[in-house]
């Protein structure tokens, strides 16, 4: 990530109003850093770019693209929070939740979740889609780490941070198309077979309720979470922590 | 041996009419009658379509899941789920006794939650047909018609309502679907201002809760021949009190009165109810019969509920609610009160002693602060009994070393009163039904007696006062002879061919 000032000309324009950036920048970086909200879910600013959410999804002199991965260059007239945009958003969204099995009100995730907290934002009011009802066992085989496979968005963040961070390549996304979901790497695929251990970057980067901590559940209050106390478009609030 | 009404002697040449409600959220109810051809009463069911397999739903969770999961077993009485689910799961990890100031927090919760469920079941539910009569033009017959008719009734139960949910709202971090009791402890304390707010109204709300006695006092006074009589049947009455024989609607002991009112089961702790009950399966419903062991399935059957836990227990610790069920137990004659209608009087009782002990709590600073948790030696099983609005509500759990539930059994009020309902249903069929043609009316009579036990089963669309019914007539052989459909206006609609619900 580059560190070096802006020169005076090298803005593009969001939504209409003046975005500076810094060479090197994306849109998204550029236009976080701005005091922007682009609702995303698999950019974090920690991790390169992965690009597969979509949700970021930006019109770019024109043309789609996602602003996560897209380079900011002077003079670039960027739509995102235009009414097609958002539909689109609203869409991938409920997607999403029909894809896993989200039950909101028993989640211990619900308050501090970035998926939950973007559909709030989206106006998302109810799945839309047919649920899939996918069947998919927990994992509670580790002491300390419950997985809930339910829930996955399939961000990768967790294989990205376990990789890069960790260095311990505990998660892996496995199979193709519909049938494309989280593994565990271990010889048993149990992560109780794994070294992970709370202090683990990966057990914290999980935007959803797939990696918890075990027996914390609703330790705190419904009323004090993350997103009751600031939405997430507020700045500091836009991704996982 | 079979109930009287249970089983048609002769069922061959029998007509049968079916009580359908055809949209329901959770469990709904479905009458069949078979008729004879002087249209005599020979066979009465009430089958109740429970949500079962919610058992199974659970086990493989996380244990700390579980009482804010099962919240979603009834959209009336979320918080007994909640709280008798928390309760067990104290006792698998050994987190028992809770903290005072945890406990009283968690009273404080379940009273809220019996005096919110209480009101609307009465206020919303069943006074329209109180009010009104059984009879009465179903138009009028909502709780729309008694706002119009009686203001002043209407308003208090829809404010003993709202604070009742408003004090669930204060503890449990929501109205509905909170978080506040969690395995060993509660998450928050009451903070200051939640407590001045309610207590700017506690004293007013008492007062109407007194209101609400006498209304419901009222009407037996009025009419004490229909309502001595309507759906009664003598019956052994069951619930929790305190160990000194107090009222207590969170926690206590099981005891059992029989229909003379003495008492024959007493003491016995809530985590040996497995050594007391056994559930009974019969072919004709899937909701199974609870009864005492040492009685058996004939005569161990019992009532649950605001009849059972006012005429159980030895006194009611609050005074107000004390000198009512003086009074309750003096319209008896020393013998227990067993008619059907008298569990309304029973509950605005119980929404009176509500009252004042979330009064006295918001009194109580331990509320606002103090240890929420409590750690022990994990046992791994846990039984978590509670007295919900509706009746004794248990929640039996095992929990594995990964931490996942492996055994979950419920038993909810409804159930503890299948044989109650029923009987109550075929106490209404004799008297009223007999040798009569099935009116809107009649019908209406037998929805009556189900619903002074359980607002569930007619809840749905019937907040209205217009709960749609599908009534088939079927002749010996067993072809259609009449349908009739009740629409949500309330219209009754002959329509041979409409497709018919579910089978008889
Ligand atoms: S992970 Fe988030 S979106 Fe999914 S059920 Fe939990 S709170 Fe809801």
């Amino acid at each position: 990530m580059s560190t070096s000032t802006a020169t005076p000309d090298a803005s593009f324009t969001l939504d209409g109003e003046d975005v500076p950036f810094r060479p090197g920048e994306t849109i998204l970086q550029a236009a976080q850093r701005a005091g922007h909200y682009v609702p995303h879910l698999c950019w974090h600013p920690e991790f390169h770019p992965h690009g597969s959410c979509r949700v970021c999804t930006v019109k770019v002199n024109g043309r789609a693209g996602a602003a996560c991965t897209v380079q900011a260059a002077a003079g670039l007239a960027v739509e995102s929070s235009t009414d097609e945009l958002n539909a689109h958003r609203k869409t991938l969204l409920q997607m999403l939740f029909v894809e896993g099995n989200h039950f909101c009100p028993s989640c211990e995730k619900s308050g501090n979740c970035l998926l939950q907290a973007t559909a709030y934002e989206a106006g998302m009011e109810g799945p839309h889609f047919e649920e899939f009802y996918p069947d998919r066992p927990v994992d509670a085989s580790h002491p300390d780490i419950l997985l809930d496979f339910d829930r996955c968005i399939l961000c990768e963040l967790c294989v990205r941070a376990s990789a890069d961070v960790d260095g311990r390549n505990i998660f892996a996304i496995a199979g193709h198309g519909i049938d494309t979901h989280l593994v565990v790497n271990s010889p048993s695929g149990k992560l109780g077979d794994t070294d992970m251990t709370l202090a683990d970057r990966a057990a914290s980067i999980c935007p959803v309720g797939v990696i918890l901590p075990k027996r914390r559940g609703f330790a705190v209050p419904i009323g004090e979470r993350r997103y009751d106390v600031k939405t997430v478009a507020e700045p500091g609030n836009q991704e996982a922590s | 041996m079979s109930f009287d009404l249970e089983t048609a002697a002769a069922p061959a040449g029998l007509r049968r009419v079916a009580i359908d409600p055809v949209s329901r959220v959770e469990g709904h109810g479905k009458v069949t009658i078979l008729l004879d051809a002087q249209n005599r009463v020979q066979q009465v069911r009430l089958h109740i379509v429970e949500f079962r397999g919610f058992e199974k739903f659970i086990e493989g969770r996380p244990y700390w899941e579980v009482p804010v999961m099962v919240q979603r077993l009834c959209g009336i009485c979320p918080v007994s789920h909640h709280l008798a689910a928390a309760k067990a799961m104290d006792r698998v990890l050994g987190a028992h006794p809770v903290t005072p100031t945890a406990e009283k927090l968690r009273r404080l919760m379940h009273y809220g939650q019996v005096m919110q469920s209480h009101a609307l079941h009465f206020f919303h539910l069943s006074s329209p047909d109180l009010l009104f009569g059984f009879d009465s033009d179903v138009n009028l017959r909502n709780i729309v018609g008694v706002i119009r008719a009686h203001p002043d009734i209407a308003k208090k139960g829809v404010m003993l309502r709202k604070f009742g949910q408003e004090v669930i709202r204060v503890t449990a971090g929501k109205r509905v679907h909170g978080t506040g009791a969690v395995p060993g402890g509660m998450n928050k304390h009451l903070s200051i201002a939640d407590r001045d707010l309610l207590l700017r109204d506690a004293d007013q709300m008492v007062e109407w809760a007194g209101d609400a006695v006498t209304i419901a006092k009222q009407l037996h006074a009025q009419n004490p021949a229909l309502y001595d009589s309507f759906g009664s049947f003598r019956s052994n009455m069951l619930s929790l009190v305190r160990a000194d024989g107090a009222m207590d609607l969170y926690d206590g002991v099981i005891r059992a009165r029989d229909a003379s009112g003495k008492i024959f089961l007493d003491g016995a702790s809530d985590q040996s109810y497995l050594d007391l009950m056994e559930e009974e399966v019969r072919p004709w419903t899937y909701m199974k019969f609870p009864h005492l062991k040492s009685l058996g399935r004939d005569v161990g059957w019992y009532r649950v509920g605001p009849l059972a836990r006012v005429q159980n227990c030895d006194f009611i610790p609050s005074p107000l609610a004390e000198a009512e069920r003086r009074e309750f137990i003096a319209w008896g004659r020393g013998e227990p009160v067993h008619a059907t209608l008298a569990y309304h009087w029973a509950r605005m009782i119980e929404v009176l002693h509500s009252m004042e002990v979330i009064r006295d709590l918001l009194a109580d600073p331990e509320l606002l602060d103090g240890d929420l948790m409590t750690t022990g030696e994990r046992t791994g099983t846990g039984v978590g009994i509670i007295e919900a609005p509706r009746g004794t509500l248990i929640h039996d759990y095992r929990v594995g070393d990964d931490d996942l539930v492996t055994m979950c059994n419920l038993i909810v009020s409804t159930t503890h009163n299948n044989q109650a309902m029923n009987e109550a249903v075929r106490s209404v069929a004799r008297q009223f039904l007999d040798g009569r043609e099935l009116t809107e009316g009649l019908l209406n009579h037998i929805e009556i007696a189900i619903r002074a036990y359980d607002p569930c089963l007619s809840c749905a669309t019937h907040a209205l006062g217009r709960m749609p019914l599908d009534v088939v007539l079927q002749g010996p052989d067993g072809t259609l002879v009449d349908h009739v459909l009740r629409s949500p206006e309330g219209e009754l609609v002959r329509n041979l061919a409409a497709p018919v619900g579910l089978p008889a």
